[in-house]
């Protein structure tokens, strides 16, 4: 039985090399992976606190992160094609037609 | 002795025999895939009435060990610009991903590395799920256009037909309750039914997809010869081309195994239960006998000496196995059952998957193959909307038969013709649909080319 | 003893994945680490001994997403290596932002795991050989407690199906 902090540990260093790559990348797929990155250090932290507390709930959250975190890789990917369709670009430093 | 030391001898001395089991499985799938691959061209060879392999080892018997050496010592080549990182390490995930989901499937009821696993065939089915990867990435390091569009076509009907293959599959677990794969083959057992019996829509479904999740005929576009050169595999030469190759047909062993332990019964023989049909206990036994009589005549007439020693040999290893399997019927209520249940069981284990798997060559050496959009057609079309309704049809029975007392085979009886019906009607849209869809498309091509060429 | 090594050895894999991701300048490469992420968190699982998550992280994250990503960046040809920092000084600013996050939650965790009787407060876990079926204990929480949150999750899936098909069709001009 590892003690919790490990866990809780881990997810933190997985939280922040996915912020990491969220702020400093611009390649707009590469942010959707490290967002990715970050639902999955939380989803460890909630398993962690499931096995240890005994009570199902952490389960069945982290289930529905994953089948949330499917919705938003689909509809995320979705938007990235449609704007590459139409701009040929995906650096998020070129995405900037909302300023004028 | 220093205590990590102590800590892994004490975990092999617990988990000996599922170490044993996953070596083995490791050493011995290769060549059981190779001699596969002998046995497809021998099958093919009958239905195209011609003889096949015959030259190397007496009847072709050792071409596979006479193809595996060749793919060994051919040059290892890369394309140039090709990622290396990943060239190297797709063929590597293709191969790890079948052997892993080998891992769950129980081969008998003793031959299992993971054993007692909650989530069981769930396990074998997901951890396959991570073979189209080996197939997309090494397309793409490939650098090569076709290998892209093989990769690309092969992954894209992988994906589609896992959520039929899940569905068909969904169906044969709630007749199971369970997911775990011993479970399920002892409640086939204690139903006294094959699941075949109960849901055959499903099992009907699962092989279709089983035959398009390994990229069989008729949905092998991705590697057809005439098609696309090797689809994926193109660049791919030598040891990193067998690898592919054997993880092919290790995943056609995964998928019959699943097939087999959800609808086929796994490894009980025939009418476990009906005690005057206990003579067929003996038939491993007489079958082995008779392979080996068959080997003996077959001796006399070899033309060479070496050919003639050779099927002696066989002849003499066939009446060995026959003698262990003879041995251990009397310990069948002695204290050493395993060995007669692990024995029985895995022969009759076998003896399905290798139905399962004939019937994928039989299919292949007889249908055209599938166009690609056909195929997607039909996985997205048809077979999803059938599996679904499978689903539902036979939550309905089990419902019926747990909650208001009507006899499970009835139930299931009047829930598989509801499941055909709907597979009548939706036949009968996609006609009317595909027809007009083939014909757009082929519309669309030839204004193309007549623009092309006007 | 094997329980540490295990945990261990995922932990290791999945900080040195996701570290080599966020720093490839190939997409591929980022996907691939990715994965080897994702492996390493359903190990995670597998360790904490639920096993239909661990399962579910392989068919639905690897075996679904990845291979959505993968699809989207070769369609979008997107395997040409670019310039993929955006400023040095951004970097550095992310990097020192992230350290600081990281060391202040670090104290706080292992000052909270040197108070016996405080911070940290975790009943008795059940040990591992007495843990019910990991596979009946989320069906019944997903069947009966959490019903509601399952059938929207359904609707949400389905309407991001709907507005994904939507969105990467092509236009039909008139």
């Amino acid at each position: 039985m590892m003690p919790i902090g490990h866990y809780l540990f881990l997810s933190l260093a997985l939280f922040l090399i996915g912020a990491i790559g969220v702020i400093t990348r611009r390649n707009v797929i590469i942010v959707l992976m490290s967002i990715e990155l970050i639902l999955n250090a939380v989803n460890i932290n909630l398993v962690a606190f499931s096995r240890y507390f005994g009570d199902v709930a952490g389960q069945v959250f982290a289930l529905f992160i994953i089948a949330d975190a499917a919705a938003e890789a689909a509809v995320g990917l979705g938007i990235i094609i449609a704007f590459f369709r139409n701009r040929e670009t995906v650096l998020a430093d070129e995405m900037d037609l909302l300023k004028w | 002795m220093s205590p990590t030391l102590h800590s892994i001898l004490a975990f092999v001395q617990t988990w000996w025999v599922e170490l044993l089991c996953a070596v083995l499985i490791v050493l011995v799938v290769p060549l059981v895939a190779g001699y596969i691959v002998l046995v497809e061209r021998k099958v093919m060879a009958d239905m195209q009435a011609r003889l096949g392999p015959m030259r190397v080892g007496p009847h072709g018997l050792l071409q596979p060990i006479a193809d595996a050496l060749k793919l060994l010592i051919k040059e290892d080549l890369i394309p140039d610009n090709a990622d290396q990182f990943i060239f190297w390490l797709a063929p590597v995930l293709s191969m790890t991903a079948a052997l892993t989901s080998m891992g769950a499937v129980a081969f008998g009821p003793w031959f299992q590395v993971a054993r007692d696993i909650n989530i069981g065939l769930l396990f074998v089915v997901g951890v396959s799920a991570l073979g189209p990867f080996g197939i997309v990435l090494g397309g793409w390091a490939s650098n090569n256009h076709y290998s892209i569009i093989g990769a690309l076509r092969s992954t894209a009907q992988l994906i589609s037909y896992e959520t039929t293959a899940g569905f068909a599959l969904v169906s044969g677990f709630l007749l199971a309750g369970t997911l775990n794969v011993r479970a399920i083959v002892e409640t086939q057992r204690t139903d006294q039914a094959w699941y075949v019996f109960l849901a055959p829509v499903g099992f009907v479904t699962y092989l279709i997809a089983s035959i398009a999740e390994t990229n069989r005929a008729p949905f092998d576009l991705p590697e057809a010869e005439s098609e696309l050169v090797a689809g994926y595999m193109t660049e791919y030469s030598g040891f990193r081309w067998s690898l592919y190759f054997l993880a092919e047909y290790a995943n056609m062993i995964v998928v019959a195994s699943v097939g087999t332990t959800l609808f086929l019964g796994g490894w009980l023989r025939p009418f476990p239960n009906v005690h005057w049909l206990g003579w067929l206990d003996a038939a491993p036994t007489l079958l082995l006998v008779a392979v080996g009589a068959y080997c003996v005549f077959r001796a006399g007439k070899q033309p060479a000496r070496v050919q003639s020693m050779f099927m002696w040999a066989v002849a003499f290893g066939c009446f060995v196995v026959a003698a262990i399997f003879a041995l251990a019927a009397p310990f069948r209520h002695l204290p050493l059952q395993f060995m007669h249940d692990g024995l029985y069981g895995a022969f009759w284990f076998l003896l399905k998957v290798s139905a399962y798997i004939y019937i994928f060559m039989w299919l292949r050496f007889t249908l055209p193959r599938f166009r690609f959009d056909q195929l997607m057609r039909l996985g997205w079309h048809i077979l999803i909307p059938l599996a679904l309704i499978n689903v539902v049809d036979v939550g309905i029975a089990l419902a019926l038969s747990s909650e208001f007392g009507v006899n499970r085979w009835l139930a299931m009886a009047i829930t598989t013709g509801a499941t055909i019906g709907a597979a009548m009607l939706l036949l009968r849209w996609n006609d009317k649909h595909a027809a007009a869809a083939s014909a757009a498309l082929l519309a669309d091509s030839s204004v193309a080319e007549g623009t092309h060429a006007g | 003893m094997l329980d540490s090594f295990i945990f261990y050895f995922f932990a290791g894999m999945a900080v040195v994945s996701a570290a080599l991701m966020v720093t490839r300048r190939n997409a591929i490469h980022s996907a691939v680490f990715l994965i080897t992420t994702l492996l390493a968190t359903a190990g995670i699982f597998l360790q904490l001994r639920a096993e239909f998550l661990f399962i579910s992280q392989i068919i639905l994250y690897v075996g679904g997403i990845m291979v959505l990503f993968i699809f989207v960046i070769m369609l979008v040809r997107l395997d040409v290596p670019l310039p993929q920092i955006r400023s040095r000084t951004q970097k550095w600013i992310a990097l020192l932002v992230a350290l600081a996050v990281g060391v202040e939650a670090g104290v706080v965790l292992w000052l909270a795991r040197k108070v016996p009787g405080q911070g940290l407060l975790i009943p008795n876990a059940a040990p591992a050989d007495k843990l019910p079926p990991n596979t009946e204990e989320l069906a019944k929480g997903l069947f009966g407690m959490y019903l509601l949150p399952f059938e929207i999750a359904s609707v949400l899936l389905l309407v991001a199906m709907v507005g994904a098909v939507v969105m990467a069709k092509k236009r039909t001009d008139a």
